[in-house]
């Protein structure tokens, strides 16, 4: 069956059976159903309500309320600051999007050096692996510092020397390493015989990775590769550190300059702009792939 | 004898627009073995879903003893404690080993002490044959080892009333009398079965009564003698040819 059957019966087509007319009996469970279904939205309204009404009066309730109200809460310093902050925020933007690409190409190559196995490119292998290892063990924001301020020190001819530039470099580092894991993930989770039955039909094994193994492998890890995408829409606000006007930097020079607090609620709530929608394809994704691997091994 | 365990009035399913059954009328007596024939997508698996509420109804209504199972004020779960049910492609946990597939039910469930469970367990094993498999886990166990431990599986609570969903459809030809036999076995000890088959075989010697579904309704029923050999309707002779002379 392609569909689950959750759909409620109400909404479901009758099949063109002319004379068939639905019994007393059933009229009276779905008037039933109806009635619970009603009595249920009720329940899960008032319990919400009540619940954010309960959060709420906590909040206010608190004895620094007033503070927090005047320091994070101030309306026109939020319409003051919201257009310096959002023209930082297009830098992350961009970041993200130069980084993603990268993290993209570079975390497939790695992926792809990890599943082989021609004994001549075991020194790439090794690589591959050690790469893998230190910059998952490096904590990002450190990534950054050390790109940041290492990286310009060396005085090579052609490194760039724009901070955000930087910051992206380190960026990369970082998510190829966690990209490239997933995407291993994915490569290995596909069958051995999809690869045996694409080899059979006489695809080299170059052409059998492309056009069979691959697709399959994407389609398994998209959930977890756009979390790992969310996440670095995030992290890319740790490039402030290294000083370009992004949206976190942008915040926090306004910040500083009119001991208020509220330019961060605005960054925060840029970013949350962005990545809330990214969330929920995310989840729909899973839910779709969950789905798929329910059909696949039968009910 | 007065009523049947197993009760279904006029009973319709549809799955979006496809509608799999459209009226189905079908009695299953206490100790009675109910075989349920018809081609593939034909309604026995939903027809079987459907008693044992895994998939609402349409319309119609499905009584177990004295209880209504298609009211839905009834707690689904009360009711699936009363009937057991096997699944062609066995189901079993694969995290558990055999014995705890059979007694997680019991000890979860209807808070059977572990060591009395165990029992019962062992007892069911012993019985179907699987007596050293206790201690495996599924993967370990032939198709037909793990379709008798779900079968042990099943009957671990006491069911009044066992499903089984085409039990043998799975299985290697040469795997198939073990689980079979099982089921003989069952008939004999009084078990109310109601079963979707394709073994025609084993419908005509161990089945009560045969059951041919076809569009939807109930097409022709009666003994297996005179559902198989004998058959009134001309689309259960042209069923049986299809199936019986390959």
């Amino acid at each position: 069956m392609e569909h689950g059957t959750t759909a409620e019966p109400e909404q479901r087509p009758q099949t063109a059976d002319g004379d068939y007319r639905r019994s007393p009996r059933e009229e009276e469970r779905r008037q039933f159903r109806r009635a619970r279904d009603r009595r249920n939205r009720w329940t899960a309204a008032l319990c919400t309500i009540a619940f954010v009404a309960a959060v709420a009066a906590a909040t206010v309730a608190s004895p620094g309320w007033e503070r927090v109200h005047a320091l994070f809460l101030d309306g026109a310093e939020f319409r003051h600051a919201l257009p310096e902050v959002l023209d930082g925020f297009w830098l992350n933007v961009r970041m993200f999007l130069i980084a993603e690409v990268l993290i993209l190409v570079l975390g497939l190559l790695v992926a792809l050096v990890r599943v082989t196995r021609a004994p001549g490119l075991q020194p790439l292998r090794l690589a591959a692996t050690v790469y893998v290892d230190v910059f998952r063990g490096v904590p990002t924001l450190l990534l950054v510092f050390l790109v940041g301020f290492g990286l310009p020190a060396l005085r090579l001819q052609g490194t760039p020397s724009q901070p955000w530039v930087l910051g992206v470099i380190a960026l990369v580092l970082s998510y190829t390493a966690y990209v490239a894991e997933v995407l291993r993930a994915g490569l290995e989770s596909v069958h051995p015989a999809q690869r045996n039955a694409a080899r059979a039909l006489g695809l080299s094994t170059p052409q059998a990775l492309r056009y069979v193994v691959l697709p399959q492998a994407v389609r398994n890890v998209l959930p977890p590769l756009l979390n790992d995408f969310i996440a670095l829409q995030k992290d890319t606000a740790l490039v402030a550190v290294l000083g370009p006007l992004e949206a976190l930097r942008a915040a926090q020079i306004k910040a500083d300059y009119d001991f208020n607090y509220t330019p961060y609620l605005a960054a925060a709530l840029l970013f949350i702009a962005v990545t809330v929608p990214l969330t929920r394809v995310a989840d729909r994704l899973q839910r779709r792939a969950a789905q798929r691997a329910w059909t696949e091994t039968g009910r | 004898m007065s009523e049947a365990l197993l009760r279904i009035r006029g009973l319709r399913k549809s799955y979006d627009s496809r509608l799999v059954l459209r009226s189905v009328d079908l009695d299953v007596a206490e100790h009675q073995v109910v075989c349920l024939i018809g081609g593939s997508g034909s309604g026995k698996s939903t027809l079987l879903r459907c008693v044992d509420l895994l998939d609402v109804v349409d319309d119609g209504t499905v009584h177990l003893g004295d209880t209504e199972l298609t009211d839905p004020r009834l707690d689904a779960d009360l009711v699936r404690r009363r009937i057991g049910i096997v699944f062609q492609a066995y189901n079993l946990f694969p995290h558990l080993s055999v014995l705890d597939n059979i007694t997680l039910a019991p000890r979860r469930v209807h808070r059977v002490p572990r060591a009395q469970a165990e029992e019962t367990a062992r007892e069911l094993l012993d019985r179907l044959g699987l007596a050293d498999k206790a201690a495996d886990h599924p993967e370990r166990l032939s198709g037909g080892q793990q379709q008798r431990a779900a079968i042990a599986r099943a009957l671990a609570t006491g069911p009044e009333l066992l499903l089984l969903d085409e039990i043998t459809s799975a299985l290697d030809p040469g795997l198939v009398g073990e689980v079979l036999d099982v089921v003989t076995d069952l008939k004999q000890r009084g078990m109310t079965i109601l079963m979707a088959t394709h073994e025609m075989g084993f419908a005509r010697h161990a089945a009560d009564r045969v059951c041919f579904l076809e569009d939807g309704v109930v097409r022709e029923q009666g003994t297996a003698e005179q559902v198989l050999t004998d058959p009134r309707h001309p689309a259960t002779r042209r069923f049986l040819s299809r199936v019986l002379d390959r």
